[in-house]
């Protein structure tokens, strides 16, 4: 029993409702009590690296009778990802959220978007994860229409409708699964199916759930709302959303349910690679003809995810640990740009390219963070962005892949035209008048990029001279993925329901 | 008394008007009722799986009269029934949700008709 676990549910959704409550004493007191609450669960998620895996049975009810808490190598990598976002997240928002009214209310569906997401990430549960999905998608719609202006609610709207379709999706998924095997308990369900000879309902199950997954995730041809969706939603939420979101509700929940629960069979991790792949190419090259600034970087998400996911379904050892490697550092870079272009925007009101130019004579800061972190998106070396992507391609090319090799490296050379694209329109050339008199952002705004920047600076460089970063964040992760390539009984199960 | 097969194929049914109106639709209204029928076909759905149609099922309450080998034998399952609550009350917050976005997409466009609410593209 692992008592910190349900803290970090309980702690960001308690004080999604006690800052509520506070802001009316004073509106400052909202700005500390959600600082303080992502420093506690950015804490709590760095404490608990390496303590090993552990369950929490809630109300201590045993499994499989009751809600399991399940805290293993993948986890651990997703809760630290998603809370250190998140924490910087609301550093940034301390400024940016100023010229919106309504600021405690904004960071009470943070914070309960936060819970849903460590709840996703740490849930044993089927039925229970898909509350938690709804805790945190049904916040984030809200969130992306935060704004109330024309753009935001439409782009809301449609998130909403198929945000919502896609958690139908999920539930018809448990639905389907509880008719099989009388469970919703993970491993109970897993050690249940592995005994199963396979039937056409679970294969209709697993259809649903990978269909609601890769609708929350956008990948193509799933992505239409999200291209919408995060940018119009303020900077910090869209770092929020492309940053975490859609890994922690997207690509973790399906990739957990695929290989703890349904078992990685060709079939699934083919799919994989399909969806991977399309998205990889179709994100990328819809992005290059973007003026947008934030709509690009939203295209470059599906793009990334894209990378993601087709390592993930290569089903290799090195596929995992670069499938893992570029969500951790696309959490990083992709955060940062959208902090950025939320500066940018912030300092010049306006995100549209051709408005835009020369930033770094006036915004030293926030262009060299900007540049960062188009480097390390577009895998250019020290930065962490290339070691992911190169040891992707060499992992498919270690699986006999050429072809998948070959459209990763393509894509990578896309993605550095369009960035290259971003940065000399809004950061080189010539700086309009109407922007002569701008100014660089204040300090919360430019401590939360600067971060950022160091964090995809570093990995790559500690990535490169010390193999213990490997060891300590991407090793055990993967060797949950590994575990659930097995056919017989896995460590999953037996850590579950055992302990 | 419809047979189970038929209650799944009449429940699918419904799921497919829901998807009807959601696609083919431009109303916004017509949209959001079109997403409620999928998300009640999907706990119609849930409600029976534990559904018993031989006319013998009792509430899976245990008391004096009937033995636990009984009520086996006999109740209704009762977990997809609290699985089901579960989903109607996130359904309830969603609608909401849909309904405040509608009132004010109104306020601003001045129209229901999503085919005319068309800034985002590209």
């Amino acid at each position: 029993m692992n008592h910190i676990l349900p803290l970090m549910v309980g702690i960001p959704l308690g004080m999604a409702v006690i800052t509520l409550i506070l802001s009316k004493i004073h509106n400052r007191i909202a700005d500390i009590s959600a600082t303080a609450t992502t420093i506690a669960t950015a804490a709590m998620s760095f404490y608990l690296i390496g303590t090993g895996e552990s369950t929490y049975w809630m109300g201590g009810w045993f499994p499989p009778f009751g809600i399991t808490l399940v805290f293993d190598g993948l986890s651990s990598l997703l809760l630290i990802i998603v809370n250190t976002v998140a924490l910087l997240s609301v550093v940034f928002s301390l400024s940016y959220m100023e010229k919106y009214t309504a600021k405690p209310k904004f960071y009470s569906l943070f914070l309960f978007m936060l819970a849903g997401m460590n709840g996703v990430v740490l849930t044993g549960d089927l039925f229970n994860m898909f509350v938690f999905l709804e805790i945190a998608s049904i916040a984030s719609y809200a969130l992306v229409g935060f704004g109330v202006e024309h753009e935001e609610l439409e782009a809301s709207f449609k998130y909403l409708i198929l945000g919502t379709v896609a958690s139908t999706m999920v539930l018809l998924g448990v639905a389907l699964t509880y008719a099989m095997t009388g469970s919703v308990n993970m491993a109970d369900v897993s050690a249940m199916l592995k005994s199963f000879p396979a039937t056409k309902t679970m294969a209709f199950a697993a259809g649903a759930f990978i269909m609601g997954f890769a609708l929350k995730s956008g990948l193509v041809p799933f992505h239409a709302w999200l291209p919408d969706a995060h940018p119009s939603a303020p900077a910090p939420v869209s770092a929020m959303l492309s940053g975490v979101l859609i890994k922690a509700i997207g690509v973790y929940a399906m990739v957990r349910v695929i290989f703890d629960v349904l078992g990685a069979s060709p079939v699934f991790l083919e799919i994989m690679l399909v969806l991977g792949a399309l998205s990889m190419a179709v994100g990328g090259f819809l992005a290059i003809g973007q003026w947008n600034l934030k709509r690009m970087f939203a295209y470059s998400s599906i793009s990334q995810m894209g990378y993601v996911v087709v390592a993930l379904g290569l089903g290799t050892h090195l596929g995992f640990i670069a499938g893992l490697f570029h969500l951790f550092n696309h959490a990083a870079f992709k955060s940062l740009l959208f902090l950025s272009a939320g500066s940018i925007e912030h300092a010049t009101g306006t995100r549209d390219m051709k408005e835009l130019g020369g930033l770094a004579q006036r915004m030293p800061v926030t262009s060299t963070t900007t540049a960062i972190g188009a480097l390390s998106i577009s895998g250019v070396p020290p930065f962490n962005g290339f070691f992911s992507k190169l040891l992707i391609i060499l992992a498919c090319v270690a699986a006999g892949r050429w072809f998948l090799a070959a459209l990763a490296a393509g894509v990578g050379v896309v993605t550095l035209l369009y960035f290259l694209k971003a940065m000399r329109f809004s950061l080189f050339g010539e700086l309009p008048k109407a922007l002569s008199n701008i100014k660089e952002v204040p300090f919360p705004m430019a401590f939360s990029v600067i971060a950022l920047a160091v964090v995809c600076l570093a990995v790559g460089v500690i990535f490169l001279v010390d193999p213990a970063f490997s060891d300590i964040f991407l090793q055990p992760a993967a060797e949950v993925l590994m575990d659930g390539l097995k056919s017989n009984a896995s460590s999953y199960i037996a850590s579950v329901l055992g302990g | 008394m419809l047979s189970h097969t038929s209650l799944y194929i009449l429940d699918i049914a419904l799921m497919g008007m829901g998807i009807y109106a959601l696609i083919a639709k431009r109303h916004i209204i017509k949209k959001i009722i079109g997403v409620v029928i999928i998300e009640y076909a999907i706990n119609l759905f849930l409600i029976l799986i534990g559904y018993r149609a031989e006319g013998v099922a009792v509430a899976p309450i245990q008391d004096a009269e009937i033995g636990a080998t009984e009520l086996a034998a006999k109740a209704v399952d009762p977990l997809p029934q609290a699985l089901v609550l579960t989903s109607i009350v996130i359904g309830l917050g969603t609608l909401a949700l849909m309904a405040a976005l509608a009132i004010k997409l109104y306020e601003k466009y001045k129209t229901f008709d999503m085919s005319e609410i068309n800034r985002l593209r590209g």
